[in-house]
């Protein structure tokens, strides 16, 4: 029994420890971008990955959903504050509070919820559709473009359930979007 | 929200619809029939020839729990050298991870050993590939094939008529892992690497964001062990939020493959049990018993978190949906059946943050794992199914008088006393645990500030969900407990030793025994199972027996504080 034991020990872990991993890896090389989560180069410079947002903070920027480890992608997670938490509910007042300094044209009630929680990952990519809006009049306004140019390309970049049928719909994805931002309306002085 | 909703009946039905012939093909593999995936018998023949197995001898339950328990003490004896060690790794560190602290290596040696996969480190910042592959990806793999096996032998031993051979647990072990779980793992892990999940060996990344600040990003090897995780009702993620995590499961499609992937083994082995003994329509009954509260759970734990925080409103937004802790690419609805879906099968992977959830959603998740076999954790599941089943007999029985049957088998005073033990001892676990670390916490207030993340009622929920999901090998956690401490690390991983193997052992003892009984032919006097009577039964039992030994501690935490929000 020791030596099947140990044999069956050593045989499994070379199978499921070592091949299995390889030849899904081997396998993968045939999708080399989405085997390594979707890099994005601009200019050969790494500058993000499709689905890992990344920290907005500047007004000519679409701003991600908040993150409990600032958008750290090597030590990702959420708050863990439970719903009763004075802590988190501090937070929340706090986010509030920041929102509508930063666009005194809105009121609390124009604030989706998306906006002033955090995500489970930290580094949730989308908002939803409201959230962008809310955000809509800031952008255009530190872009110097209309209001209607910017709301038709938030109308492009509108994401449908899976297959119409399934699944959340209206969601933004923020990085694609401000990529675009860059492109057709790049910054002056970035 | 209907097409969240859709999204939610798609995933279920799915899960239903692929359980069926699964369960068909499972029971092939089990008696060794003609199937398709006969192609790797040369492979496992060169395993069997080297381990010196003869797949064909086979053994009472005795000879294949000790077979059992010593393999596992291997798997357990190596995971923690490896991890203790970790520092003198020969390759794939590429962010030089050092070594694990001896009580949090004993902890994760235990835990993926056990099938259970609580995780008090996080991948991305504590383990390296190597850790990743040959610790973590190769474990989810052979406990998850410890108890399918041990669910087949369990089969067997409900259909002898007075003998005591079971089979090979060596072959059922192997056959569980090369022909179910590898060829399953294989399909979701590619379809994940086709959605973005990375598979490269690659040290942590520097990104140049758009607005010109640094940021860090960990992949590595996660596709392959995202797939198996989510197979072999594990849940050990690869980085530290799981399933929530955009690399494990980048988007709804994905989402909708983990989940069924969360549920099909589990679903397919209690249909697997009509098919091997021949008792469809109990198969069904007991599916229909485990499916009527699998539903009325999810359907608590979505209005839950739609109805959400009225906290929210309280301060002037317009919604109060609880999406702290979610991602907006799976919504409220599809976190929420993922919450039931891997509390109920013993998975414990994640797409979104337990701790977060509103009360009574995580107390959903509580009861489900006070339950822990709505479908169950594979193979170990349906034994603890099983075990309800005996009492819910045997209480029947009583109540109208009848000798108490199961199968033509008389239950009998040892077979009972067994059951009684092992029903009793998942509360013992759970609930001895949290009196102690509840105690040491209200009368050491540092001990509270160190450990607890949520004051309150919430942080009592967090230590008693900690227990629950150690004692049910489940392995998610309210992950605002400061768990990788000494007394956290050693008390939770003796708790899922007890609760892994005891009531492994305790039903395949109970089996073994019915297994000699003479077979009694049925007769008007034998209790009829397969019948909406008896699923009513089997139904209060399940129940009362959460309900009474639980039900306190529930209005301690979830309900305290829902009434208090």
């Amino acid at each position: 029994m020791l030596r099947t034991t140990l044999t069956l020990i050593v045989t499994t872990l070379v199978l499921f420890g070592i091949l299995y991993p390889l030849s899904i890896w081997a396998i993968g090389q045939l999708l080399p971008h989405q085997a390594n989560g979707k890099p994005l180069y601009i200019n050969g410079e790494l500058r993000g990955f499709e689905n890992i947002a990344q920290a907005f903070t500047s007004a000519p920027y679409f701003w991600s959903r908040p993150s409990d480890v600032d958008y750290n992608g090597a030590d990702t997670g959420g708050s863990n504050f439970g719903p009763s938490n004075q802590a988190f509910h501090e937070q929340v007042k706090g986010r509030i509070a920041f929102l509508l300094e930063q666009h005194p044209e809105k009121k609390a009630s124009d604030i989706p919820v998306d906006l002033v929680t955090s995500s489970g990952s930290g580094l949730d990519p989308h908002i939803s559709l409201q959230a962008a809006i809310f955000q809509l009049e800031r952008v255009a306004k530190a872009r110097g473009i209309s209001e209607n140019t910017l709301m038709e390309m938030l109308e492009r970049h509108t994401q449908g359930a899976l297959l119409g049928l399934f699944g959340p719909k209206e969601t933004i994805h923020v990085l694609k979007l401000n990529i675009e931002l860059d492109q057709k309306y790049p910054l002056t002085n970035p | 929200m209907i097409t969240e909703i859709l999204g939610v009946l798609l995933i279920f039905t799915l899960s239903c619809l692929l359980a069926w012939p699964l369960g068909k093909y499972m029971v092939r593999v089990f008696k060794g029939e003609k199937v398709w995936s006969d192609v790797f018998s040369p492979l496992e023949r060169v395993l069997f020839r080297l381990s010196g197995i003869d797949p064909d001898e086979k053994w009472d339950w005795k000879k294949n729990m000790l077979a059992l328990v010593t393999l596992n003490i291997g798997f357990f004896i190596l995971a923690f050298i490896f991890l203790a060690f970790q520092g003198f790794h020969p390759f794939w560190n590429p962010n030089d991870f050092g070594n694990w602290e001896p009580t949090l290596a004993f902890n994760t040696a235990v835990s993926f050993t056990t099938n259970t996969n609580l995780q008090h480190y996080s991948g991305e910042s504590g383990a390296s590939y190597y850790t990743q592959l040959l610790v973590f990806c190769w474990l989810q793999f052979v406990s998850a094939g410890t108890g399918i096996a041990a669910c087949a032998l369990l089969f067997q031993a409900l259909i002898n008529k007075s003998s005591a051979v079971l089979g090979n647990f060596y072959t059922l072990l192997v056959k569980s892992c090369t022909r179910i779980l590898l060829p399953l793992s294989v399909v979701v892990a590619l379809l994940l690497v086709a959605n973005g999940t990375p598979i490269n060996f690659e040290a942590i990344q520097e990104v140049k964001t758009l607005e010109g600040e640094i940021q860090q990003v960990a992949a590595g090897p996660a596709a392959p062990m995202v797939a198996i995780k989510q197979m072999g009702t594990n849940g050990g993620g690869f980085f530290g939020p799981n399933s929530t995590h955009p690399f494990e499961n980048p988007n709804y499609l994905t989402n909708i493959a983990e989940n069924i992937a969360i549920l099909l083994i589990p679903m397919a082995l209690v249909f697997a049990f009509g098919f091997y003994t021949g008792r469809k329509k109990l198969a069904l009954l007991f599916f229909a018993v485990m499916s009527l509260l699998f539903v009325a759970f999810t359907a608590i734990s979505i209005h839950q978190e739609h109805a959400g925080n009225p906290f929210f409103e309280s301060v002037g937004l317009a919604e109060s949906r609880n999406m702290e802790g979610k991602e907006i690419r799976f919504g409220t609805a599809a976190s929420s059946l993922w919450g039931v879906s891997t509390t109920a099968t013993s998975n414990g992977s994640v797409n979104s943050m337990h701790d977060s959830h509103t009360p009574l959603s995580g107390g959903i998740f509580l009861l489900d794992m006070f339950i822990n076999a709505i479908y169950g954790g594979v193979g170990v599941g349906f034994i603890n199914f099983f075990i309800y089943v005996i009492v819910a007999v045997f209480i029947a029985g009583l109540m109208i008088g009848r000798t108490p049957e199961f199968m033509g088998k008389k239950i009998e005073a040892r077979e009972i006393k067994i059951a009684a033990l092992i029903i009793l001892l998942h509360p013992f676990l759970i609930l001895s645990g949290t009196a102690l670390s509840s105690y040491l916490a209200a009368k050491d207030p540092s001990l509270s500030a160190e450990w607890i993340h949520n004051p309150g009622f919430h942080g009592l929920s967090e230590m008693l969900y900690e227990f629950t999901s150690s004692a049910a090998n489940n392995g998610s956690g309210f992950e605002g407990l400061n768990d990788d401490t000494p007394f956290w690390n050693i008390l939770n991983g003796i708790v899922m030793l007890l609760g892994r193997f005891l009531p492994i052992i305790g039903p395949l003892a109970l089996a073994g025994s019915l297994a000699l009984k003479k077979p009694v032919p049925e007769s008007a006097g034998s209790l009829p199972l397969d019948t909406p009577a008896f699923g009513t039964v089997l139904l209060a039992v399940i129940l009362i027996v959460a309900a009474l030994a639980f039900f306190p501690v529930l209005a301690l935490g979830p309900i305290a504080e829902y009434l208090s929000l």
